[in-house]
Formats: C-alpha cells, sequence, structure tokens
C-alpha cells in the first residue's frame, strides 16, 4: 500500500511542508524539504515521534524564582508525562549556569537548565 | 538634571535594541543603551521555549539561552546601558542634534545623539480591540501575561482555559498550560486559517488534542468576580459573528492571542510617517524612518516572527547610524518605492536604492500553496511550496538584480500561482 502523507516539519520555524510517500517498507520519498533535517524528521515522525520538553523548576536563594529547562534530546511522546511528573517534584538551589543538569538519565535523556539565575543573599 | 552626549541612543534593550548597540559600539561609535525595565533582555527572558538562533548563531537555542548570549556580547562589547530608564519625549533640535529626555531612578538626563536607533518592541492586542464584551471580571489575561507568570515567576493563572487567537504566543502557552495539568477547554481563531506557524499546530494543539476553533470568536466573557464562561459564536465571511450558532465554555480564564501591534507613541509624536499596513515607521533600506537620523528595528518596526529578523533588523540601523553620522546624513538616493503587488500585505523597507545589498520583509495576504515570490522589474523569481500569513517572507536582492535594467522608480513584491 503506496500511501501519501503530509506532514509539517517541526525542525526549525521554517515549518517546511513535506510530502512523504510511504510504502509497506517505510519511506519512500520525501519532497518539500528545505534542508536535510526534514528527511530525518519525516522518518523519526512516521517511525516513533519525539518531542522536546520544556519547563521550569523552583529555584531557591536565586534572582530569578524559577530556572526554565529542557531535555537534552527530543524523548518519545509517550514520556512527556514522566518527565513533567519528575521535574514537579524538584527544586534547585541557586547559582544555576545553562546546560546545568537539574534532572539526571531520563527517557534517555538529562534535563538541562536554559537561563542563568544568580544567588543572592 | 543632568546633559550627556554621545552619537547614538538606541532606545529598548530587547534583541533588536541590544545587537543595534552592540554593532553601533563596534562601528567605534560612542553609544549608549536605554532599557524602561529592571533587566536588559526584553521578551525572550520569558520564551523558554526553542526556535530561537537558527539563522543568528546557527543553532536552535531557547529565547532565555539566545538573549543570554547577546547580552553576554554586549558585556563584551562594553557598551554603556541604562536600565529603569523611561524615555519620555524625543526632540528633534535638527539633522545633527536629537535630544532624548529620560527618567531614571537617580534624575532626568537629557540624552544628545546625532542617531536614535528605536526598538521598543511591541504591545499585546488586548480584549477591547477584538469585540468580546461581558463582565469585568478577573482571569483574563494576554499570553505575553500569563507567559510571565508561569515560566519566569511560576505561578499558573488558572486551571480550565480558553485561548482567544492562535497566534505563536497563544499555541505555544496552550502547551504549557497542557504541560502543567491545565485544561485547554479551546483555541478560537476568528480566521478559517490558524495564526501561527504550523509547527506550533502540531507540536502545541494536535499533539495535546486541544481543539482549534476556526471561523469563531468569543463574542462575551461573563462570571462574577472570576471568569466562569465565554460565550463563542461562528462568524461569516465579513468575521461578524452568525446569530443562532452560539454555544457556552465554561472556563475560569480567558488568555488572549491576539497578535502584536508596534509600540511607536514617541515616533508618531515626532510626525513620523505610519505605514497603516505594518503599523510601523515607513523607512529605507537603512531602516531610517521619514525623520533624518531617526532609525528603527525590531517589533517596533514591523511584527516579527523570528528573533533572528528583529536583531537582523537592529544590525541594519547601526549600519545605517554609522552611514548617516559619516556622512553628514544618509546620502541621497534615486530611491525606488517597494510597491505591494498580488497576495501581499504587507513589506519593509518601503524604499531601496538597488546599490547595496537589502533584505525584505513580507507577510502576505492568503494563504497560498505552490507559488512564486517575484519582483518582476528585476527579474527575481522564486518557487516556494507554499506561502501563509504566520509565516514572514525574507528575502534577500542584491545591486546585481537590479544591474540589468534602467530607469526604474518603483519594484513590485507579489505572489503568483506557480
Amino acid at each position: 500500500m503506496r500511501r501519501e502523507l503530509e506532514l509539517y516539519c517541526i525542525i526549525c520555524p521554517a515549518s517546511c511542508t513535506l510530502r512523504v510517500v510511504v510504502d509497506k517498507d517505510g519511506i519512500v520519498e520525501v519532497r518539500g524539504n528545505q534542508c536535510p533535517r526534514g528527511v530525518e524528521y519525516a522518518k523519526q515522525e512516521v517511525l516513533e515521534p519525539r518531542r522536546y520538553v520544556i519547563s521550569v523548576v523552583r529555584v531557591h536563594h536565586g534572582d530569578m524564582p524559577t530556572v526554565s529547562v529542557i531535555t537534552g534530546k527530543p524523548v518519545p511522546k509517550d514520556c512527556i508525562w514522566r518527565v513533567m511528573e519528575l521535574l514537579a517534584s524538584i527544586e534547585v538551589e541557586a547559582p544555576v549556569e545553562i546546560g546545568d543538569v537539574v534532572l539526571k538519565d531520563i527517557c534517555g535523556t538529562d534535563v538541562v537548565a536554559t537561563r542563568r539565575v544568580k544567588r543572592v543573599a | 538634571m543632568k546633559t550627556l552626549f554621545y552619537d547614538v541612543v538606541v532606545i529598548g534593550g530587547g534583541p533588536a535594541g541590544v545587537a543595534a548597540a552592540i554593532k553601533a559600539r563596534d562601528k567605534g561609535l560612542n553609544t549608549i543603551l536605554l532599557e524602561n525595565r529592571e533587566v536588559l533582555g526584553g521578551i525572550p527572558l520569558q520564551c523558554i521555549h526553542p526556535g530561537f538562533g537558527v539563522h543568528y548563531f546557527k543553532e536552535d537555542l531557547t529565547g532565555t539561552e539566545f538573549i543570554t548570549r547577546l547580552l553576554d556580547r554586549l558585556v563584551e562589547s562594553r557598551v554603556e546601558y541604562l536600565t529603569r530608564a523611561y524615555v519620555h519625549s524625543i526632540k528633534y533640535r535638527d539633522v545633527y542634534d536629537k535630544v532624548v529626555n529620560v527618567v531614571t531612578p537617580s534624575g532626568v538626563l537629557e540624552i544628545h545623539a546625532e542617531a536614535i536607533i528605536y526598538a521598543a518592541g511591541a504591545r499585546e492586542r488586548h480584549l477591547f480591540e477584538i469585540g468580546a464584551y461581558g463582565d469585568r471580571v478577573d482571569g483574563v489575561y494576554t499570553a505575553g501575561e500569563a507567559q510571565m507568570l508561569m515560566d519566569i515567576y511560576g505561578v499558573l493563572p488558572g486551571r480550565e482555559v480558553i485561548i482567544i487567537g492562535s497566534g505563536d504566543v497563544g499555541l505555544i502557552m496552550a502547551r504549557r498550560f497542557a504541560l502543567e495539568g491545565v485544561r485547554v477547554k479551546a483555541v478560537v481563531e476568528i480566521l478559517p486559517y490558524p495564526g501561527g506557524l504550523m509547527r506550533n499546530v502540531v507540536q502545541c494543539l494536535i499533539d495535546y488534542n486541544i481543539p482549534l476553533l476556526l471561523g469563531h470568536r468569543v463574542v462575551r466573557i461573563t462570571g462574577r468576580g472570576r471568569v466562569e464562561k465565554a460565550v463563542v459564536a461562528r462568524v461569516d465571511e465579513n468575521l461578524k459573528p452568525i446569530p443562532g450558532t452560539e454555544f457556552e465554555i465554561s472556563c475560569d480564564t480567558v488568555v488572549i492571542s491576539a497578535g502584536l501591534r508596534p509600540n511607536i507613541d514617541l515616533l508618531e509624536r515626532m510626525g513620523v510617517a505610519v505605514d497603516p499596513s505594518t503599523g510601523g515607521p515607513v523607512v529605507n533600506e537603512y531602516l531610517e524612518t521619514s525623520v533624518p537620523g531617526i532609525f528603527a528595528a525590531g517589533n517596533a518596526l514591523v511584527i516579527n516572527d523570528l528573533v533572528d529578523y528583529a536583531v537582523e533588523q537592529g544590525e541594519v540601523a547601526a549600519e545605517g547610524a554609522y552611514v548617516f553620522i559619516e556622512n553628514n546624513g544618509i546620502p541621497s538616493e534615486n530611491w525606488l518605492r517597494v510597491v505591494k503587488g498580488r497576495n501581499i500585505r504587507l513589506v519593509v523597507p518601503h524604499y531601496v536604492s538597488g546599490k547595496r545589498n537589502v533584505v525584505l520583509y513580507a507577510r502576505v495576504m492568503q494563504p497560498e500553496r505552490n507559488v512564486y515570490i517575484e519582483v518582476p522589474e528585476i527579474g527575481y523569481r522564486v518557487f516556494t511550496y507554499g506561502v501563509r500569513p504566520s509565516e514572514m517572507i525574507r528575502l534577500k536582492l542584491r545591486p546585481e538584480h537590479f544591474k540589468r535594467v534602467e530607469g526604474l522608480n518603483r519594484i513590485t513584491l507579489q505572489v503568483t500561482p506557480g
């Protein structure tokens, strides 16, 4: 069975409209992508869709009340809720630097800080 | 009152202003950056999602990461800046002397400069601008306010939310609400197509089964003290509610994501020419407004969908300020007017010389598939799979494009079916 799917590439804001032809062996053809990442995305999205998880985590003694965080890699969609539940249960101590790991080894990746929070008394 | 003298004053410490200040300083101009909030950075400080810097840093960063990097560069360049500096007015004395009156916690400043780069950003459209009536209740926020509450302060604005407008900020907030366990009962969009990028429709709404009501509008918000429900109706082709199609959605919070308007009050008071289609000033390719030596960049110039474009405009404006100061004014040119052709709603800049590289930013009126983006007078033609009002078109014109043609006084940007 040959099917043609229409996907919107979510890798970057260019949002290319992808035409993906799929048969019983998998993806046959990807059109509409402006860069090679579009082909990679189409393959991943058809086989096992993944997403970055973004949120904020409470900070103690910081110049900001929260630190923003993101998963180091996109995680399988089924994992999103597990990551969110764990993030809701943790709090971190300032200072925090961008890239600091706030949650280790979850769904095959780490959750890292994306905001610098300085320590205040 | 203290009097200060600079080559350039940059007004607004968001991405466009910060980029402009770094560039002006790197060009050797004596520059000061003014920000009215307590910290530099502007809106990306509260943008924790990725999609920032793909063009500028060639990396996909979150808004917070992007602005931290840009601010680190500002510090490296030793740009002077003031926070909590509120610009009260700008006075045009003569071509080489503009006065910026600034209120700061330590007193009033009178800053003289040859060039001004105006990058004061945009404001969010609010309830009274979108025709939603009803009770004056708690629980109504703009998307940006909700974003600041959640992603800077860590406070949930409500438990059951309706979002009015499907612009990118609204879509991104829909996902943030869903992830935090808030029920998003609907995103209500008046137009027949989504306002934001398709990637955001996919990963913010479809992923979380959030209903998108296209061709609908919220006509009334009611409650006692706090929002209790919203009345939604289908709209006709004139976007007027169709009688008899009303239905109620119960909720405790309404979030308005109905687009942005350039913040140009100070420029308007100086009599700068304004383009009604962008809501921002009319500019030439140096991003100079109709008042000589006053430049505009970022969302104060035109509403951008990528921070990279705001930064790019900041740098062009700084380049313009440099040329202005070096030449005692922007050299006169045979300016070619950029005309909006078929399916073009807006285009910036409004005048180009054809002698330097220039980037045009444009938006279409209607979504369209398989089209050419053209400037017929100079033979420019590029195929694209689709154009959408929510996705800015960016194209670079080079002097080579203009070499073949003589005697032009205008060029037309248009979209034609492929």
